[in-house]
């Protein structure tokens, strides 16, 4: 089943590969990214205590890795919300124009789908690989397509902007790399294998050190203050599908890997350092909030709530590790930071998608260039006042359900820090209420392109409108609407979250 | 005797094909000598045969070893042998227009017209010495492969008869005839002190002399293997002769002359071979990155490349004595090393008229296919997953922690980070949009050479599953 999941979009790739006609790529794309996510959904109803669909077969067995998939309750909503990620990607994808933005050449979408069914097969097989090997190959090749979605169709200085992410990323998964082997050499059976591993678990100074080496390489993917500089450049600079998926998908690679390798492999390191994250994570949402304010690139500015979000994650992760709180506590953070992952993942997509079509129809997403866009373009303004709320926290929708579970479950063993990093969501709030009043609402104020009305060449031909159209409508409408259900009805996930989480906060306790 | 014979089957059959190829290549016209390949490729296709299907054990009174060390290195060189004959039958497809003037830059064709059977013959010849290099556990036996495996290389790389082949082919030639003497001196000092030169009867050594000897020994393989501090043949030899002749020169004598290195260091406990071996790893990964940076020559660039990549082969050599990773690790890195290698290489064959990194804007444009072959090949190199080289590196790593060296791992992880930049440099302009170019013609063997690398390059790593 979970290797269904990660070799159909690779399939389906392999078949495209001969094939030229845009609508056809568009169209197996689209097929494909709904069947994954119908098989997320049958995954995760299969979900209980432990793993589900596990396969365990040998790999490399002279050096102990193994082929191990599985899901369980941390897993399985980022399966399901990376299906649905990818789903509107694709749905965004679908241009009625293509000369609109250059992309005339049909190879050249074809390029551009490969790429992403490989980044939605490598994103799911991340999430469900339960061996180190394995989860650092799709980390790995993941940050690869990555480089080439934003050196190939993105904007700026793209070709620096792609390089720094791949070098910073890269060095950060050798160096996790390094931790791994240090974990894997650690027992008397050289083994990668995840929980066998969380089954003798590793202290001392070695541990202390493996864990360093793994929490550096995922810090730089999370990102986390200060190794998050490669951030605001690669999703400025990448097209608006790429930095969805660059924030809603890869971001989370590094803060799930804390989840399911940093404390349940390390438990006595972990509780170690907790307190140097906890650090980390306010200095992160502080920071972030603070620099995010002063952006005035809409792009920029998601970009640096990305670090201020990420940063409550690590913050929460960190309190888990202070035994000083009851395990009801601590499993309320870990829950909620899990479901800050999916949260995020579905309102920062929508956002970037949002600020893309800015992109497409006026050629840049300062937010000092649109004014009054309610008018023009109202479906836009609907979904981006949304969006926006849910960024910042609005009851209702699922950023509030993540954000006060973390705060409520780190308040008990770090009521300072809780209580720092609450400010961050008032800095977050007020800029996003900003750029919502400074762009919706004032007098009537577009860049000359988005005003422009295309010329006509035949009779039969609209003007292509400046508002969304009914793809994209429909790719943030349904990101949105994943964010809408998870805040109405928290249990939808939290039910299937909160076991595992708990496991978690026992492993974790050792 | 009869059963000693049985088992060098696979080196009779190399052998029996250069000599073959000779005889016929003789009696065939200047420029259709394809048939002298043909004999090669098939005889290297049975010598695999051979090699995988006949027997093992030792042979010739413990001189010769037949183990799976062996059999990987028979294997890897005679399907080296197979794809460079490939590679070497292939010319540009230039029907219909001039070929495009190359400059400076520009390499002779694929191998020289007139050379045909003597490159079959003298890679035949090489690639048994390769072998016997993998197998030999008798220091008289070793020391004649080392001068069997060099010395037709250094023929090969001056075929071209141009100034620059000549120097690569003096330079060759001058390098390994120098190491080899020493690795002479090294036989004959250590003949003296054991009394005999086979591995067994070395085992007892101990104390100062035969530490000079070992180093002395040492010297001639770390020569055939490219390794600092007898790397310097390298670059000059590689980019002055065809990227097909480059691609030979990194390739063959290496695998043999690692696995010898192995043995070697196993051989003497007494002598801390271990240590001198981590240390010429260290500098070969660094000397070999660091110069590659400012290279803007493909084939000087990729020369360098294979010196920091014998660097990390020598890592499992280094911690040998402490861990049974040392071995799977060493022959899956030289399996996955050549493919990768001769992948890139093949690349680089494909567009003979194109050897400077200015010269690959916008390639993904015109022939994608050899662009995507180019990434995979370059991005296994760097050890991205998942391509084999990948495993080969995981299986450094591991083996250097598992061993007790946990710096010789660091070394190599910064190695790793470090050699990204100057392969991304040859990446990037490949998918950048180039300036418009009338003609850029592709060999089309060398591409399916190439593509066909880079597949096995990343289905490899699926296939270790069943190892």
């Amino acid at each position: 089943m979970l290797t269904v999941m990660w070799v159909a979009p690779l399939v389906v790739a392999l078949l495209l590969v001969p094939v030229t006609r845009r609508e056809v790529l568009l169209g197996a794309w689209i097929v494909l990214a709904l069947l994954e996510a119908v098989l997320a959904g049958v995954a995760w109803a299969g979900v209980g205590t432990g793993y589900a669909h596990e396969v365990v077969v040998p790999w490399i067995p002279a050096f102990g890795v193994g082929y191990h998939l599985g899901l369980d309750g941390l897993s399985a909503p980022l399966v399901a919300m990376t299906t649905v990620v990818f789903l509107a990607v694709a749905l965004y994808s679908l241009r009625a124009d293509p000369a609109q933005d250059g992309d005339t050449d049909p190879r050249r979408t074809r390029g551009w789908v490969l790429l992403f069914l490989g980044l939605e097969a490598v994103s799911v097989g991340v999430f469900v690989a339960l061996d180190l090997v394995l989860f650092f190959v799709f980390f790995d090749v993941a940050i690869v397509l990555m480089y080439f979605v934003i050196a190939g169709w993105g904007s700026g200085e793209r070709a620096r902007s792609a390089l720094q992410f791949f070098l910073y990323t890269f060095v950060g998964s050798l160096v996790m790399l390094l931790g791994f082997l240090a974990l894997a050499v650690s027992g008397p059976a050289l083994t990668f294998d995840i929980p066998t591993l969380a089954a003798r678990p590793l202290g001392g100074t070695a541990g202390t050190l493996a864990l360093v080496a793994i929490g550096v390489g995922l810090a730089i993917k999370t990102p986390v203050w200060p190794v998050h500089t490669w951030l605001p450049p690669a999703h400025t600079d990448a097209p608006a599908a790429g930095s969805a998926v660059l924030a809603a998908v890869l971001l989370k690679m590094g803060t799930y890997g804390f989840v399911r390798i940093a404390l349940p492999l390390l438990p006595g390191p972990w509780r170690s350092v907790a307190l140097v994250a906890v650090v980390l994570g306010v200095v992160s949402v502080l920071w972030g909030a603070l620099v995010a304010l002063a952006q005035r690139d809409l792009k920029r500015m998601i970009a640096y709530t990305s670090v201020n979000h990420m940063g409550y994650v690590l913050l929460a992760l960190g309190a888990a590790g202070f035994l000083t709180a009851g395990p009801a506590a601590r499993g309320l953070a870990v829950t909620g930071a899990t479901v800050q992952m999916v949260s995020h993942g579905l309102v920062t997509a929508a956002l970037f998608l949002l600020a893309g079509v800015l992109r497409e129809r006026g050629g840049t997403s300062e937010i000092g260039a649109w004014s009054g866009i309610a008018g023009p373009m109202p479906r836009f303004s609907w979904t981006f006042a949304v969006a926006a709320f849910a960024s910042l926290g609005l009851p209702g929708l699922s950023g509030f359900v993540a954000e006060f579970s973390m705060i409520a479950g780190s308040l008990a063993a770090v009521p300072v820090a809780a209580a720092l990093s609450a400010l961050g969501l008032a800095v977050t709030a007020a800029l996003f209420v900003r750029a919502l009043q400074s762009m919706l609402l004032g007098d009537r104020h577009l860049p000359r392109r988005a005003e422009r009305v295309p010329p006509r060449t035949g009779t039969f031909r609209r003007p292509a409108p400046v508002d969304l159209r009914v793809a994209q409508t429909v790719a943030v409408g349904l990101l949105l609407a994943g964010s809408l259900a998870i805040g109405v009805a928290p249990a939808l996930v939290t039910s299937t979250i909160a076991p595992a989480a708990a496991t978690v906060v026992d492993l974790v306790s050792r | 005797m009869t059963a000693d014979l049985l088992v060098l089957a696979p080196e009779a059959l190399l052998a029996l094909g250069a000599v073959l190829g000779l005889a016929v290549g003789t009696w065939l016209p200047p420029g259709r000598e394809g048939a002298v390949r043909g004999i090669g490729g098939v005889l290297a296709v049975a010598a695999a045969v051979a090699a995988l299907t006949g027997p093992r054990g030792p042979a010739f009174d413990g001189t010769y070893l037949v183990d799976t060390a062996t059999t990987v290195v028979r294997v890897v060189v005679a399907g080296a042998v197979v794809v460079t004959l490939v590679l070497a039958g292939d010319r540009p497809d230039v029907s219909g227009g001039p070929r495009p003037t190359s400059g400076d830059s520009g390499g002779p064709p694929l191998t020289s017209a007139r050379g045909d059977t003597a490159f079959a013959v003298l890679l035949q010849l090489s690639a048994v010495g390769a072998m016997l290099l993998g197998g030999a556990t008798d220091l008289l036996l070793l020391a004649a492969a080392v001068l069997l495996a060099g010395l037709p290389l250094a023929a090969l790389a001056g075929l071209a008869r141009d100034g620059r082949a000549t120097e690569a082919a003096l330079k060759y030639f001058l390098t390994s005839a120098l190491f080899g003497l020493l690795a002479l001196t090294g036989t004959t000092l250590l003949l003296g002190l054991a009394g005999a030169t086979t591995y067994p009867a070395l085992v007892g050594l101990t104390g100062a002399a035969p530490a000079v000897g070992i180093v002395l020994v040492l010297a001639g393989l770390l020569m055939a293997a490219g390794a600092v501090p007898a790397h310097y043949w390298v670059p000059d030899a590689v980019d002055g002769t065809s990227p097909v002749t480059g691609a030979v020169l990194t390739t063959t004598a290496k695998i043999g002359a690692l696995v010898a290195l192995w043995r070697l260091t196993l051989a003497v406990p007494a002598v801390p071979t271990p240590l001198l071996v981590a240390i010429l790893a260290v500098a070969s990964m660094t000397l070999g990155n660091l110069a590659a940076f400012a290279q803007t020559s493909l084939r000087r660039l990729l020369a360098y490349s294979t010196v920091s990549q014998v660097g990390y082969l020598l890592v499992p050599v280094a911690v040998a004595r402490e861990t049974a990773l040392a071995l799977p690790t060493l022959l899956g890195y030289l399996a996955a090393y050549t493919v990768t290698n001769l992948a890139v290489f093949a690349v680089v064959a494909a567009r003979p008229q194109a050897l400077e990194i200015g010269e690959q804007r916008g390639l993904a444009r015109r022939h994608p296919a050899l662009a995507v072959a180019l990434a995979v090949g370059l991005l296994g190199l760097v050890g991205t997953p998942p391509t084999v080289v990948f495993a080969g590196k995981l299986g450094v790593f591991a083996a250097a922690l598992d061993g007790g060296a946990a710096w010789l791992a660091v070394v190599a992880v910064v190695n790793s980070i470090a050699s990204l930049f100057y392969y991304l440099r040859w990446i990037a302009p490949v998918f950048s949009a180039g300036d418009p170019v009338l003609r850029d013609p592709v060999a089309p063997r060398a591409r399916a050479v190439a593509v066909g690398l880079a597949v096995v390059s990343v289905v490899g790593t699926v296939a270790l599953a069943t190892l």
